[in-house]
């Protein structure tokens, strides 16, 4: 007996999110927003939103967890900080260079996210506050670091510099320019791993044990305690994780941008949060999948990006789109959701009715 | 009885048990902070039975239940169970499964945002890896074996409360337990949905899977169970086969009353045939927390609802006060129609409530004696007109006296005082707001017997000279027969008798409450 189930609730917000998407940039194409009519557009807004794929995912895994975590755009900040100044004063032409700061962003992403998830599993203290006290912390530690910029230049470390200029180029997909050259689409080594950290979260969200637990812990915390599940140590692996992406987001950013600056990154983390949402990601909890947040990511990512194309080129206009959008799209799932409950209740009685 | 009860010196002794014994629980002590819980309770189950355990609310069926899976530690006493080398030591549910206890409780300890398969089997896994199609093969063998109607890629939400109880059973029985605890598991199911579950609970008995069923409708103990332990405050009543212990028996133990035992009541006055007219009358009232129900009390009328704990005595009075979210019913009050739909609008009616819960319903510890007299009569006015400090005091002082409360004065915060009197203080606040009808819910529990009594005869009092309506609710049987000239029997939250006259007896309470002659 084969037989399709319906879509859960994870599958059919995704799937919102995606046509929402695809509605959104080819409405930007037909429309003829500039830019929008080459390739290059869509990987620009991979390139320039690689960091915050990365943290959005960060979120969408605590989120899933009934967790959350508001310190990531502050410990973005204080990586790009510390990494930078790391690298201003080590020798400018030794390539290892560039593998030490790589460690040393996953050691303040790691560092964050095992303090915090420590206080929060171990010592049950609401997680909305610790990270709160985290990025305060964060932010803090990034000023005290540096009240100036810092600025990592091909003069202060030429090794670094090179690195980050490797772009992957594809001839096919980029457009002819008036001179007759091609000019072909670029994708930097962030935007790679961005989608790196998509494609691996979505894995183990989906195979692996702890990421099954995750759903667990956030679809019940008390059932998933009587199901045998170690929910103190699920609940510490989901910050540690979301910890160890801020780290790696804070490498992306510095590749993309290599300045550390103490506004880094500011309100990042709400964007991340406002991203999940419209991915389909629950604030409750137990519900949401990171391939809707790779597209909740990119719909903002597109909005604003339109909105900064076209002539109402303020930031408020953008704010205030972003705010519209993430307000439509709350409507929207819980009227699509509680239309299925509905539904779902209909059957529920007929059936009983039949009974009776 | 031919199963002798194996005392837990003999147990330690053999270090085993006996063949057929699955699980044995010797002299079980848990003192919760104030009270003893459990004191020296005994529990054997046998392979292959169903076995009830039975109790009223408070008995301490669920805390013996929760001793079992770990989730409190026992203060004292022995468990044994098949398969583990001496005593068995369980500190957690987790423990308690890894030794074939499993337990599937009244709400549902399952994830809804996980699929059928997935909820069979996680938390069981060695490895790291998450293997679908391995879990969804085994799960759609094991649910088809047990005859379960769900399917293993189905989202948990999206099945019946019953099928997804049976998800749980079905995870229990794949993970080979010996000992299967259903806790209230037939309560939010229809008659079909608890037939295909007693199907499932008679098919694990055939494989040898001695259950434990806690439930508190007492028909469905006597269609599937083999023997039954009564508990009664903490303590063991008895454990009997099915057949030796009729329904009536069954509540007469649970009540711990003894059928023939209809002690001579002490006289405390005249009750009082009701009057002709109606005071109060509700139909199809229904609240979020009780069925729809028709009541009806007459002017100077004593009456009260009785029923085990739980069976919705205090549910029915507080949809009447409005206590609880009204959710339809036609209420007159006097001849009139009006609107109750929470405790101010039953107190302009003339309708006063003295809740079951004196510490979290009725009385303000911190506020003084007076205080506390004055509240009711204060709302009532309105807080815009305020009594004056000499009125206040004229009013306390008229009830203490009039109540004998035991206070050093007026102003002693009444968290200093006794039950006994803490319960008249709340009794003097709505005597002071003359109701027409007042309702009194467990007026007498956890108070000396003087001022039981004292009670008692007050409540006959004002029903005979001030003319007042009265329903009076108490655990206590002879109480309510003492005073009461009709009784609402009710049972699984639905009136099943009304009780009235010569009906009037012990005897007969008791086989309405048990449904008859059985």
């Amino acid at each position: 007996m084969k037989r399709r189930e319906p879509l859960n609730n994870t599958q059919l917000l995704t799937t919102i999110a995606v046509c929402i998407f695809a509605v959104m940039y080819i409405a930007a194409i037909v429309t003829g927003v500039q830019g929008f009519e080459k390739f290059q557009m869509f990987f620009d807004l991979l390139n320039d939103n690689a960091y915050l794929i990365i943290i959005s995912c960060a979120l969408s895994i605590v989120m899933i967890g009934g967790g959350i975590n508001i310190s990531v755009g502050g410990v973005i900040s204080l990586t790009v900080m510390a990494c930078s100044i790391f690298l201003n004063n080590s020798a400018p032409q030794n390539a290892l260079g560039i593998i030490v700061t790589l460690l040393l962003a996953l050691g303040i992403g790691l560092a964050f996210g095992v303090g915090q998830g420590f206080l929060i599993s171990y010592l049950e203290i609401q997680p909305f506050i610790v990270t709160l006290a985290g990025m305060f912390l964060s932010r803090g530690l990034t000023t005290m670091l540096s009240v100036e910029p810092v600025k990592v230049s091909a003069q202060t470390h030429a090794a670094f510099y090179a690195f980050r200029s490797n772009k992957i180029e594809i001839p096919f997909l980029g457009y002819i320019a008036q001179n007759g050259n091609t000019i072909p689409a670029k994708l930097e080594i962030g935007a790679v791993v961005a989608l790196l950290v998509v494609v691996l979260s979505f894995l183990m969200l989906r195979y692996i044990k702890l990421g099954r637990n995750i759903y667990a812990l956030g679809g019940n915390q008390q059932s998933a305690l009587m199901l045998g599940i170690n929910v103190k140590r699920t609940r510490f692996m989901s910050y540690v994780i979301s910890g160890l992406l801020s780290g790696i987001a804070g490498f992306v950013f510095l590749m993309h941008k290599p300045t550390g600056n103490a506004s880094v990154a500011m309100r990042s983390e709400m964007d991340a949060i406002a991203a999940s949402i419209i991915g389909g990601t629950l604030l409750t909890g137990g519900v949401g999948n990171v391939i809707g947040t790779f597209f909740g990511t990119m719909i903002l990512a597109t909005i604003q990006k339109i909105i900064g194309m076209s002539k109402l080129n303020d930031s408020w206009w953008q704010d205030m789109a972003s705010g519209a959008l993430l307000g439509v799209f709350i409507l929207l799932q819980s009227v699509i959701l509680s239309a299925r409950d509905k539904a779902k209740a209909k059957k529920a009685g007929a059936v009983s009715i039949a009974k009776g | 009885m031919e199963n002798r009860v194996v005392s837990a010196k003999e147990l330690k002794a053999s270090k085993q048990l006996d063949k057929d014994v699955v699980l044995a629980m010797r002299g079980i002590d848990k003192r919760f902070p104030g009270t003893k819980a459990l004191n020296k309770v005994d529990f054997t189950l046998r392979k292959g039975e169903i076995h009830a355990l039975m109790g009223e609310n408070g008995a301490g069926k669920s805390t013996l239940i929760k001793v079992l899976t770990g989730v409190h530690e026992k203060d004292g006493g022995s468990i044994w169970v098949e398969g583990v080398e001496g005593e068995a030591h369980i500190h957690s549910p987790q423990e308690a499964q890894d030794i074939g206890i499993a337990t599937v409780y009244q709400e549902i300890t399952l994830c809804p945002n996980l699929t059928v398969a997935e909820n069979m089997f996680i938390g069981r896994n060695k490895g790291q890896m998450v293997h679908w199609k391995d879990y969804e093969k085994r799960a759609n063998e094991i649910l088809k074996s047990l005859g379960v109607p769900a399917r293993a890629k189905q989202e948990l939400g999206n099945c019946s409360l019953a099928v997804q109880q049976m998800v749980a059973i079905a995870r229990a029985v794949d993970m080979n337990c010996k000992v299967l605890i259903l806790d209230e598991p037939t309560s939010s199911l229809d008659d079909k949905e608890v037939q295909m579950l007693f199907g499932l609970m008679r098919d694990l008995k055939s494989r040898g899977v001695g259950i434990i069923f806690v439930t508190h409708f007492l028909e469905q103990v006597y269609e599937v169970s083999d023997r039954i332990t009564v508990l009664r405050n903490g303590e063991l009543v008895g454990e009997y086969p099915i057949s030796d212990l009729p329904q009536v028996e069954l509540v007469a133990r649970m009540m711990g009353k003894n059928l023939d035992d209809l002690a001579d009541l002490e006289e405390i006055g005249q009750k009082k045939t009701a009057g002709e007219k109606v005071v109060y009358q509700a139909k199809d009232l229904s609240s979020s927390e009780s069925k729809p129900f028709d009541f009806v009390i007459h002017e100077g009328e004593v009456n009260g609802f009785t029923g085990l704990l739980g069976s919705g005595r205090s549910e029915s009075v507080r949809a009447i006060f409005g206590a609880d979210r009204v959710t339809g019913g036609d209420v007159q009050v006097k001849g009139k129609k009006v609107n109750i739909t929470k405790p101010h609008d039953a107190m302009k009616a003339g309708i006063g409530y003295l809740p079951e819960d004196r510490k979290r319903d009725g009385i303000i510890a911190d506020l003084s004696v007076r205080e506390n007299i004055i509240l009711a009569l204060q709302v009532m006015k309105g807080f815009f007109h305020p009594m004056s400090k000499k009125e206040m005091e004229e009013f306390a002082d008229e009830y203490i006296k009039a109540l004998s409360i035991k206070t050093a004065s007026q102003e002693t915060p009444v968290g200093s005082l006794s039950g006994g009197n803490q319960q008249k203080v709340i009794l003097a606040r709505w005597l002071l707001t003359h109701p027409d009808y007042l309702i009194l819910d467990e007026p007498t529990r956890g108070i000396d017997v003087g001022t039981k009594l004292e009670i008692q005869k007050l409540v006959l009092k004002l029903a005979t000279e001030e003319n007042m309506s009265i329903t009076f609710i108490s655990s206590e049987i002879e109480e309510m027969l003492r005073t009461c000239s009709r009784l609402i029997v009710m049972r699984d939250r639905n009136i099943v008798g009304e009780l009235t006259g010569d009906q009037l007896t012990q005897a007969s309470v008791m086989k309405t409450i048990a449904g008859g002659e059985r």
